[in-house]
């Protein structure tokens, strides 16, 4: 297990180093940011004054080791537009970001297991076609038309729902959480639905598929013909055996959905790192670009090692096979 | 003995509903069996063996449905019963063991998880009472250190201990009847021998009926009192095992013992049966053996009752001479 875990930091190492490369090369290819800085009336000697001062009159490969040497020291710059580092304004909005994920996490699992489940017992059942229909649509209509429509309908028309912000917060270790609040929650409720639906659909997929097989299984016939209770059956004999490539998925899957809340931030304007994302594209605020990304990447490198234990944990072969077979 | 037989199975027709029409996968068959009485149901793959079992503890897949016959235990007819009821008997009263002791114990729970479940799908006890039970039943099997067993997960476990493990589970609750469907079939020989002494004695010390369901003529042989052979869905022949094995009335029950390989014979071709068995969609008037069978006549053609030779019972209008001198 130890040896495993060496083995996938260091390629994590190797995919954050290429990443930077890219990332850093890639941003600086795209606009010139001094312009943001130069008020209309700075002539030619002012713009180069900007231009020393921001270190963008040295060579890149310069500037690339310069920001190498600051990222080992944790510090990936300051923000063009804000002066503050980069780092910092990323954690002050990850909280808002991480509700929002996990909310919607929370809904595609709350709904798209029993979906799934239903699914899986009756395929032949009008139900089952319905709920199959909706995954299919949830996976293929556009995050950002289904958020427009909901905004269209429950805010505008019907005037049920907030369309923007977080509603009251709720400080808890130094972070704002608007769960905990009911006003925080009616501005959470379609923001967080909309970023689940894709989810949502994989978990009605995943556990169909799974019923399906897991149910024509032996061990499923045993315990029903050792008279175990039809609830306790599916709950925890098939459960147990489907939850395994859920887990492995939607683990995998939660940094996307971190990237798609750029999408669901903006329609809402919530708050979260991916509301900031696009403002700083919009400014070409450079460093806050760059450490985003490089946040990302980190990100998703972590949430694979975590599935990689989570896996083992629910799957005693996985668990074993490591260490003794 | 008491008079009333633990199972009566009269006139059991059982079907598949498909879209492309009803297949019948048995029909007719009657079988009785009583208080610590070993009844061997033999036949080749698809005759129908397994499907009578589960026929008989109400777990038919859909669409397999019960048509018609009446299915008593201990004189109660159980054909109508409810789902819960039916439930109710399963494992309590009726118990199954499956053929591939790789595949009947749930791989992500377990062995004492699954012990408690069929423990407590019929009664209501303490986690004390739950590991008393389970012990006893584990070491009553011949397991070793069953303390440690309890915690092992069904693949730390070899075959035939998984199937001393699914045999103890079957018999937690001492049911009357248990259906034990192939369980030698996936085992090497010497496992296969020990797991078969196991449940005969088993059986025997506590008055259990047992079904065997096999397609292997040497298993049924050393554990059987009675053989029932199953043709296409039907019962062709029943009778003792020594009345069955050694002067077979039914020409298809001798073309079985003939297509076993035996020290006696060696060296010598061994006789097959001609062609193979007719798909169920497909089968022809009158007895179903016809095509393939030597001794076949105009007679044949017509609908074939079970009829009564003595002890035994054959469906055939030419049974084999000798059986009836």
């Amino acid at each position: 297990m130890t040896e495993f875990i060496v083995r996938r930091l260091l390629q994590a190492l190797l995919v954050l180093a290429v990443m930077t490369v890219l990332v850093f090369f890639g941003v600086n290819v795209v606009g010139n940011p001094v312009y943001i800085f130069a008020s209309s009336e700075c002539d030619q000697p002012c713009i180069n004054a900007i231009v020393k001062d921001l270190g963008l009159d040295r060579p890149i490969w310069e500037q690339y080791w310069v920001f190498i040497g600051n990222m080992l020291q944790g510090d990936l710059g300051n923000s063009f537009t804000h002066g503050v580092p980069a780092m910092s304004l990323i954690w002050e909005r990850l909280p808002a970001t991480l509700e929002l994920a996990f909310c919607a996490l929370v809904i595609a699992l709350v709904v798209g297991l029993p979906l799934g489940t239903l699914a899986g017992l009756r395929p032949h059942h009008w139900t089952s076609r319905v709920i199959m229909a909706f995954s299919m649509i949830a996976f293929s209509v556009p995050v950002f038309w289904i958020g427009l429509i909901m905004i269209i309908v429950f805010s505008v028309s019907l005037g049920w729902m907030p369309a923007v912000g977080r509603g009251d917060t709720v400080e808890v270790f130094g972070a704002e959480l608007s769960f905990l609040t009911l006003d925080g929650l009616h501005h959470l409720a379609m923001p967080a639905t909309t970023l689940s639906l894709i989810m949502m659909a994989m978990v009605i997929r995943l556990t169909r598929a799974g019923m399906r097989e897991v149910l024509f299984s032996d061990y499923i016939k045993f315990a029903r013909a050792n008279g175990i209770r039809e609830r306790r059956v599916l709950g925890v004999h098939v459960m147990r055996n489907i939850l395994i490539p859920i887990v492995t998925v939607l683990g995998m899957e939660f940094g996307g959905v971190i990237a798609f809340a750029v999408v669901v931030e903006s329609i809402f304007s919530w708050p979260g790192v991916g509301k900031m994302l696009i403002d700083a594209i919009a400014v070409l605020d450079r460093p806050l670009i760059v450490a985003y990304l490089i946040f990302v990447v980190i990100m998703f490198v972590t949430l694979n090692l975590l599935v990689d234990v989570l896996y083992s944990l629910l799957d005693p072969r996985v668990r074993l096979g490591g260490n003794s077979g | 003995m008491t008079d009333v037989p633990v199972l009566q199975v009269d006139d059991l027709n059982t079907s598949f509903l498909l879209t492309a029409g009803e297949v019948k996968a048995l029909r007719d068959v009657s079988l009785t069996v009583h208080r610590g009485e070993i009844l061997g149901l033999v036949g080749e793959s698809g005759s129908g063996k397994s499907i009578t079992g589960f026929s008989i503890n109400g777990l038919l897949s859909p669409p397999g449905q019960v048509m018609s016959g009446s299915i008593r235990l201990h004189g109660d007819e159980i054909t109508g019963l409810g789902s819960e009821q039916m439930r109710r008997l399963r494992g309590n009263r009726i118990a199954m063991v499956f053929q591939d002791p790789m595949m009947t114990l749930n791989p992500v729970l377990k062995i004492g998880h699954q012990m408690r479940d069929a423990l407590r799908a019929h009664m209501r006890i303490g986690d004390r009472e739950v590991r008393a039970r389970s012990l006893a039943a584990l070491h009553e099997v011949g397991i070793p250190s069953p303390e440690d067993r309890l915690l092992a997960y069904p693949h730390q476990l070899s075959g035939g201990m998984r199937q001393r493990v699914a045999v103890a589970i079957a018999l937690l609750h001492e049911p009357d009847l248990v259906i034990a469907d192939e369980p030698t079939t996936a085992l090497d020989v010497t496992i296969q021998g020990q797991i078969l002494s196991l449940v005969q004695r088993l059986c025997r010390d506590r008055g259990t009926a047992l079904i065997w369901i096999t397609h292997d003529l040497a298993v049924v042989a050393g554990i059987a009192d009675r053989i029932a052979v199953m043709y296409a869905g039907r019962i062709v022949e029943e009778g003792t095992v020594d009345d069955v094995l050694d002067r077979p009335a039914h020409p298809y029950t001798r073309g079985l013992i003939d297509s076993v390989p035996s020290r006696g014979q060696r060296g010598r071709r061994l006789q097959q049966i001609p062609g193979r068995m007719p798909a169920l969609t497909d089968l022809p008037e009158g007895c179903s053996f016809r095509p393939r069978c030597p001794r076949a006549a105009d007679a044949c053609a017509q609908p074939q009752p079970m009829r009564d030779l003595g002890a035994r019972r054959v469906r055939c209008c030419r049974p084999l001479t000798e059986a009836l001198a």
